[in-house]
């Protein structure tokens, strides 16, 4: 109906309307929802770039010797896809969307605290972005260093390092801007009656990951003008010819790498955090181990850096203590993990979609976790360090984490977001594909990494060779199940039905407004009154 | 209790001043800075630790002299920069705009001065990848490259934060900023002391390294 | 208008002889550290660097930068920042001293 009826009727105009409907409205807006729809879209398309330059390389394992593509073209294809994966989508991931859209509105808020600057965010985003794709088709190639950018080989190659290297550094700064706004956020913008212990947990998570962006990412920021004041100037600080210490440039950029991996994946514990409960009919339980647990996860993620670099030269003293602060922040994880099964206990359970993708996320996360565990043991490490169980571990928590909560909060939120149900049927049916491709391809890769197959490699040698050719039979079924899964969402953009306000029965703010929700959220701020997930047993679907 | 404020039912959409929340934005934003740099001292100690002779004596090298008017300069901009702000909230506009216009011209002063510090440092042919500083031993390279990387972005910041505060003039001299609004002219000043802290710093770990 | 009169209306406000004596004790610091360094042996002058520079930037930080008329919300935050940089710091040096 249009906004002016809607109006007439008493009803407000959704913020799809309100505010125009062009593109200078869009990406002019300074509403947070409107940011949050221009972050998804740009951060899926991204997402299937990098997941169609993934299929390549796994084309490209199928036969030994070249298939498709020269070894050269290999790395530089690794590295690409890693940037794009990591810098254009799972970094910026659940905050940059579901935070932006849901933040505001789960603390009773009208807006962040500086929607201006949301924005500002988001066009640095999109400069990084900008930035980065033009690193592949500018100078001498793309790079080929992996998205690590080691020195000495980064300061060397002649390949697009430097201008890859400052779209990185341009794309923190969108990272850290949203940081700032979403603590200040959280401190200044509950509704009255909410204080910290009744604020739900996907801003608590959000709150965690703030602080990680404003102080790790700073570092990768220097490090990455270091890398090119080295290509440009030649200071020396990585360079052992002139007496610096290439093991250096691994700790800073680690320092930073590191905390990264809990920006990725603390949202998303949150985001599973609010699906749970709602499919189980029960309250979360643990609150307030739930809650610590993130900012424990944060702090002591930020002092286990050092696990990535085992084999590369470290003392023994520094391996040992970082191996032991390794092991250490995997209990805090473990308590999340045993929360959200806890939960579940005696609960009503209904596996809609969201709830099937977030018990998913759950179980290829505790996978991806305890993966983590072995590679964090010394003497295992020695083994699996640069081999395909690497690879294996961190996309089963990067991917099978994140990447199946941010589908989860995808398929809870859509209809909020867009006032639109999509078919929940071929949302289940998806599944199967993607959770048999996933497991085909990734778990063969922790097999390949115990057998001996080095990460980074363009070829292979026969006894690897069954184990590629399942992995990438893996990657078709995967790549299937993505297609489905996203081609639903966009069919249902043009034909769903209507959503209601209320679809799956939760009891957080977002549901008491209307979906889409108006332009400012509530038409009366809302006073709290209690905690934050009140089910009622005698009251469910 | 909540600690949360209170928000009136009606809110306009335009976006309305917190005061304590750019504050605290703003603070957040210097940590970024100090971690920023924080990576640099991280790099200075590693290298300090590994060639302590070669930093006492490339550090010998360099003019203390000019290193503790530089310090001088900044300390003094410092003050005039608090300065301001206790002006302004006394309700003296006028001595407000001076006393962040000195705030400027001392910025420069030290520009200058660091200008003719680094001139004099590459005719001896002691920069990156110069003639001279290629003779030199690896610690002493490191030394110097440490030294125009640090000094040089600091520099920056510098000339960043004198255009924050010759904005602050304009809004100022237009009123923006007044007695009961000031918070802009605060978050600045914060940004300009930052910078002088990290030259605190700096001071010491390059000039007073002999 | 009075002081506290003020205050009431536009916040705490820090008197100019504060400011100008803090001022002063930043420069005599400065000008002890400087001769410190130069005329005694290094590991007097270390020392009178660790402790004096961090000093120097106390006083910047609670007089110039307010920050000691801040909340412990701001305080807090501040020690935050500055613990996460030191630890790192810290932490690298359990590779450095060993290798």
């Amino acid at each position: 109906m249009s906004a002016m009826a809607a109006h007439v009727l008493g009803e407000e105009p959704s913020y799809l309307e309100a505010g125009g409907r062009g593109l200078r409205s869009w990406i002019l807006s300074t509403d947070h929802k409107r940011i949050g729809i221009l972050y998804l879209v740009c951060m899926l398309s991204f997402f299937l770039v990098g997941a169609t330059i993934g299929v390549l390389m796994r084309l490209e394992q199928l036969t030994m010797g070249p298939t498709i593509m020269q070894p050269q073209t290999y790395n530089a294809m690794f590295t690409v896809h890693g940037v794009i994966m990591i810098f254009l989508f799972v970094i910026p991931g659940l905050p940059a969307v579901f935070g932006n859209f849901f933040l505001p509105i789960l603390i009773g808020a009208k807006d962040v605290a500086f929607p201006r600057l949301n924005l500002l965010s988001w066009y640095f985003f999109v400069t990084g972005a900008v930035l980065a794709v033009t690193s592949l088709f500018t100078g001498s190639g793309p790079p080929d260093t992996g998205w690590t950018f080691y020195a000495p080989y980064s300061i060397r190659t002649g390949t697009n390092v430097s201008l890859a290297v400052f779209a990185a550094f341009v794309l923190g700064f969108s990272s850290i801007l949203t940081g700032i706004n979403f603590v200040t956020t959280i401190h200044r913008l509950r509704a009255p009656g909410m204080g910290w212990h009744r604020m739900p947990l996907f801003p608590w998570s959000l709150y965690a990951t703030g602080w990680v962006q404003i102080l790790a990412t700073p570092i990768i920021g220097i490090t990455l003008l270091l890398v090119i004041l080295e290509r440009f100037f030649g200071i020396g600080v990585f360079d052992p010819a002139k007496g610096g210490d290439p093991l250096l440039y691994q700790h800073l950029f680690w320092i930073y790498s590191h905390p990264a991996v809990y920006i990725m994946i603390l949202p998303a514990m949150g985001a599973i955090t609010e699906i749970i409960p709602t499919f189980a009919h029960r309250t979360i339980f643990g609150y307030r181990f739930i809650a610590y647990s993130s900012v424990a996860i944060a702090a002591l993620g930020s002092v286990v850096w050092g696990h990535h670099m085992f084999t590369s030269g470290m003392g023994e003293m520094a391996n040992v203590v970082f191996s032991l602060l390794t092991f250490l922040v995997a209990i805090p994880s473990a308590i999340k993990v045993f929360n959200w099964v806890s939960t579940l206990y005696k609960g009503s359970i209904v596996v809609e979609p969201p709830m099937l993708y977030a018990l998913t996320f759950i179980f290829l996360f505790s996978i991806g976790g305890l993966t983590g565990l072995m590679q964090g043991a010394l003497a295992v490490n020695v083994h699996l360090h640069d081999t395909y169980f690497i690879v294996g571990h961190f996309h089963y928590v990067m991917f099978g984490g994140t990447g199946f909560a941010f589908f989860a909060s995808l398929l809870y939120w859509f209809p909020k977001m867009f006032g639109k149900m999509y078919n929940r049927t071929v949302a289940i049916i998806a599944w199967f594909p993607l959770f048999i491709g996933f497991n085909m391809l990734y778990f063969t890769m922790l097999v390949l990494g115990v057998m001996g197959m080095p990460r980074r490699y363009y070829d292979h040698l026969p006894q690897f060779h069954t184990a590629h050719v399942i992995a990438t039979v893996g990657s078709w079924f995967l790549a299937t199940g993505l297609l489905i899964l996203l081609g639903n969402f966009v069919v249902a953009l043009f034909k769903g039905r209507k959503a209601e306000a209320n679809p799956w029965g939760g009891v957080s703010l977002e549901w008491t407004i209307s979906s889409p929700p108006p332009m400012e959220n509530f038409e009366q701020v809302p006073t709290i009154a209690g905690p934050p997930y009140h089910f009622n047993p005698a009251v469910h679907r | 209790m909540s600690n949360a404020i209170p928000q009136p039912h009606t809110l306009p959409s335009a976006a309305h001043h917190d005061y304590a929340g750019s504050k605290i934005a703003m603070w957040l934003f210097l940590f970024t800075e100090i971690i920023l740099f924080g990576g640099l001292f991280l790099l200075y100690s590693a290298y300090r630790a590994k060639y302590p002779h070669e930093f006492h004596d490339g550090g010998n090298e360099l003019n203390y002299v000019i290193g503790v008017i530089n310090t001088l300069v900044l300390l003094t901009s410092s003050l005039s920069m608090a300065g301001s702000i206790t002006a302004l909230q006394k309700g003296s506009r006028r001595l407000a705009m001076l006393l962040v216009g000195v705030t400027v011209a001392l910025g420069a002063v030290f520009l200058v001065n660091k200008y003719f510090e680094w001139m004099v440092k590459f005719h001896h042919g002691l920069y990156p990848n110069g003639p001279e500083l290629l003779k030199r031993p690896p610690g002493q390279v490191l030394f110097f490259g440490l030294y125009f990387t640090m000094t040089g972005l600091h520099g920056l910041h510098v000339i960043a934060g004198m255009v924050l505060l010759s904005i602050m003039l304009v809004l100022l001299a237009r009123n923006r900023i007044r007695q009961d609004d000031y918070g802009k002219l605060e978050n600045a000043g914060l940004y300009w002391h930052l910078v002088d802290v990290i030259w605190i710093f700096l001071l010491p770990l390059f000039y007073l390294a002999a | 208008m009075t002081q506290l009169a003020l205050e009431a209306d536009h916040g705490h406000i820090v008197p100019y002889p504060t400011l100008i004596k803090v001022w002063a004790t930043l420069l005599v610091l400065t000008l002890i550290l400087t001769f410190v360094s130069k005329v005694f042996h290094e590991l007097l002058a270390v020392w009178a660097m660790l402790f004096i520079t961090p000093l120097k930037a106390g006083l910047v930080f609670y007089f110039f930068m307010h920050l000691k008329f801040e909340g412990p919300l701001l305080k807090g935050m501040v020690l935050v920042a500055l613990s996460t940089l030191v630890i790192f710091i810290g932490m690298l040096f359990f590779d450095v001293s060993f290798r």
